[in-house]
């Protein structure tokens, strides 16, 4: 951690070098098509940015980030739905089904976008804050985590489903024509949605370095790697990984929120249990305790999936399954290890300490 | 009245089934720690045996005892397969054996629709089971239904026999006390863990048997099941069987009673609910298994 600090002109060139190719190069060298799909991985980018924070340096390996997404997208999408209704009118699809005669109270405060688009970040982190609060206090830990996060997101998606004349059901929030005034099908305003998802992320990746390079951060990977030491030590690691899992929350629940116009949708199959253990994979390949492992990971493997599962979904179905089994299995650092790995066979360091990271120990289980 | 008894029978019998489905799981999970998210497709091999041999067995009665045994076999297999050669390297690392097997999962769906077809396939119940028995007028209980309790009880009463009485047993139980120990005692730690995860697979095949008595069986329907197997573990505790027992029924009437006054998707919710409340009560699940570990 030490050598980030003292490296910190290397930080900001890199964060320049991002800009530029974000947004210089990729506005100019791709098609209006292309870049609307590049903001869509770049959504998918932020989620990964917090899931690396909370997994990567925290080892709580959350697979329910789908609900956060979810949370931060349907808001958004019910503002934009009510926004295109009109003041006092209905979404369509609401008159579609034909069940209400009026607005669901819960639906009303969304018109407002002072209380929307707050809410788009600060739903999630309400809803991991309540429930990191109950779990992390009680030491409900490692994979009993891993499986309650995952148990949220397969209710979330089942009450959504559920809800059918009040959430759409199946078929989601989609169809919307305007973004606080913008016509979305005006490819200029397409633009305009990159770049705020490009700015976004950016700044998202300038509060993680922060946090991971702070004093904080130090604590958080200690608590992923010795939990018991660090309460020994007088801290309360419960708080500490709150922190970590509101953070990632929030900040899924922020891309969710750009997803929507930037890819126009949001519906439950983006948010159950299948795309919330997506979203860990890419971070995963990419590198799970680096800060632009998981944004490249999950790019790379977005577009992947985009290329292949066209073409070849049979094939993509089994190349996924093998990312998992062989990234996970046999390179637990990721692509962003490979350098180091070759470096250390190359000249072995004085230092024997671990570079990657081994944020599980044993006794996480028997917990 | 016969409302509540009737649902309470509802209740026992999606009890039965998620007792099925997560009693090879307490074994894997529960007693080894391992979390297998493959365990879902093991159950759907299960359910496919049936498929295959229904085609060399044409009396749906037979090759349903038939197959059995035979699911058993199959699922088991495939699980030492798996654990030799993957979650083998991976015992020191729990969170990354969910993602591994997670992987392996997927890859075993996409090869069961590629040999089997996306869409649903249905098998034939045998006639014995498709009849009611009426209690009374508005109490009416499946055969099916009273079938599957029936092989969950079973099985339970024959892992329980066989961990308490069997040396095998014995020598599982010693390996999840205490590794160390158990190995310098001459146990071989490996083959019992390979042995553990037979049998649990294998459990997970017999699961899948009676999924088919329920409905169509699919590549997806592990993942429909495999959380709430999850979870009932989970709240029951690591280490014991009774605990997912009472668990899995508990859920079960949970459910049934929720899904009565609600919907079906309130009732996941508050499930869900009521598990994150159970374990602010008891973290560790109904039953712990005492360690003298920190953790």
């Amino acid at each position: 951690m030490k050598t980030g600090m003292r490296l910190s002109w290397r930080a900001g060139l890199g964060f320049a070098v991002g800009a530029a190719v974000l947004f210089a190069v990729a506005p100019v060298a791709l098609s209006d098509f292309r870049l609307s799909l590049l903001a869509k991985y770049l959504c998918l980018a932020m989620v990964a940015v917090g899931i690396g924070l909370a997994w990567g340096r925290g080892g709580l390996l959350t697979l329910g980030q789908g609900v956060f997404f979810g949370l931060g997208g349907y808001a958004m999408a019910m503002h934009m739905k009510l926004a295109d209704a009109g003041p006092g009118e209905m979404p369509d699809f609401m008159q579609l089904y034909g069940q209400l005669d009026a607005l669901p109270w819960w639906w009303r405060p969304f018109a407002n976008p002072a209380f929307a688009l707050p809410a788009t970040v600060l739903l999630p982190m309400l809803v991991a804050f309540l429930l990191g609060s109950l779990v992390f206090r009680r030491r409900v830990r490692g994979a009993y985590f891993a499986i309650l996060s995952q148990a949220l997101a397969a209710a979330m998606a089942i009450l959504l489903i559920g809800q059918q004349g009040t959430t759409g059901g199946t078929n989601g929030l989609t169809d919307f024509q305007g973004f606080f005034g913008y016509d979305l099908d005006d490819p200029v305003n397409q633009r305009m949605v990159y770049f705020i998802v490009a700015g976004v992320l950016l700044l998202l990746l300038a509060l993680c370095r922060q946090l991971m390079q702070s004093r904080y951060g130090e604590l958080l990977v200690a608590v992923r790697d010795s939990e018991e030491r660090v309460r020994f030590l007088g801290y309360d690691p419960a708080n500490v990984k709150l922190v970590a899992y509101v953070t990632a929350a929030g900040m899924a629940g922020l891309a969710g929120a750009l997803f929507v116009p930037a890819v126009g949708i949001i519906n439950p199959a983006l948010i159950g249990i299948v795309p919330s253990i997506e979203f860990v994979i890419g971070v995963a390949v990419g590198g799970r305790a680096s800060l632009l492992g998981p944004v490249l990971g999950a790019v790379a493997v977005a577009w992947a999936r985009t290329t292949l599962s066209e073409e070849f979904p049979a094939a993509w179905t089994y190349l996924q399954g093998l990312l998992f089994v062989l990234v996970v299995a046999f390179l637990p650092g990721g692509l962003a290890s490979v350098a180091r790995l070759v470096r250390r066979r190359r000249r072995p360091p004085p230092d024997p300490a671990p570079v990657s990271p081994a944020p599980v120990l044993t006794q996480e289980v028997t917990a | 009245m016969t409302v509540i008894v009737s649902q309470l029978f509802t209740g026992v019998s999606i009890g039965a089934v998620l007792l099925l489905i997560a009693l090879g799981l307490s074994l894997t999970f529960g007693q080894m720690g391992v979390i297998n998210m493959a365990h879902g497709e093991f159950i759907m091999a299960g359910a496919y045996t049936v498929f295959v041999l229904q085609k060399v067995i044409t009396d749906a009665g037979w090759s349903l005892l038939v197959a059995l045994p035979v699911a058993f076999a199959v699922a088991g297999l495939m699980g030492v397969l798996l654990e030799y050669l993957l979650i083998r390297r991976l015992y020191a690392r729990p969170l990354d054996t969910l993602l591994v097997t997670w992987g392996v999962s997927l890859i075993l769906q996409q090869l069961a629709r590629d040999i089997f077809g996306a869409p649903n396939v249905q098998t034939r119940a045998p006639d014995s089971l498709t009849g009611n028995i009426k209690i009374t007028d508005d109490l009416v209980l499946s055969n099916n239904r009273l079938f599957i309790l029936t092989l969950a009880l079973l099985a339970v009463l024959a892992l329980t026999l066989t961990l308490r009485y069997t040396s095998l047993g014995r020598r599982m139980r010693a390996v999840v006390q205490n590794r160390d120990l158990a190995a310098v005692s001459g146990i071989p730690t490996g083959r019992v863990d390979r042995l553990t995860f037979f049998i649990g697979s294998g459990l997970a095949g017999v699961a899948g048997v009676a999924l088919t008595l329920l409905g169509p069986i699919g590549p997806t329907m592990g993942t429909n099941v495999i959380i709430d197997a999850f979870l009932v573990v989970v709240a029951g505790g690591i280490g014991h069987l009774k605990g997912s027992v009472i668990v899995a029924f508990a859920l079960g009437t949970l459910q049934s009673l929720v899904e009565y006054s609600t919907t079906v998707s309130v009732a996941k919710v508050g499930v869900f609910v009521a598990i994150v409340a159970f374990l602010q009560w008891r973290p560790q699940g109904l039953f712990t298994l005492r360690t003298r570990s920190l953790a």
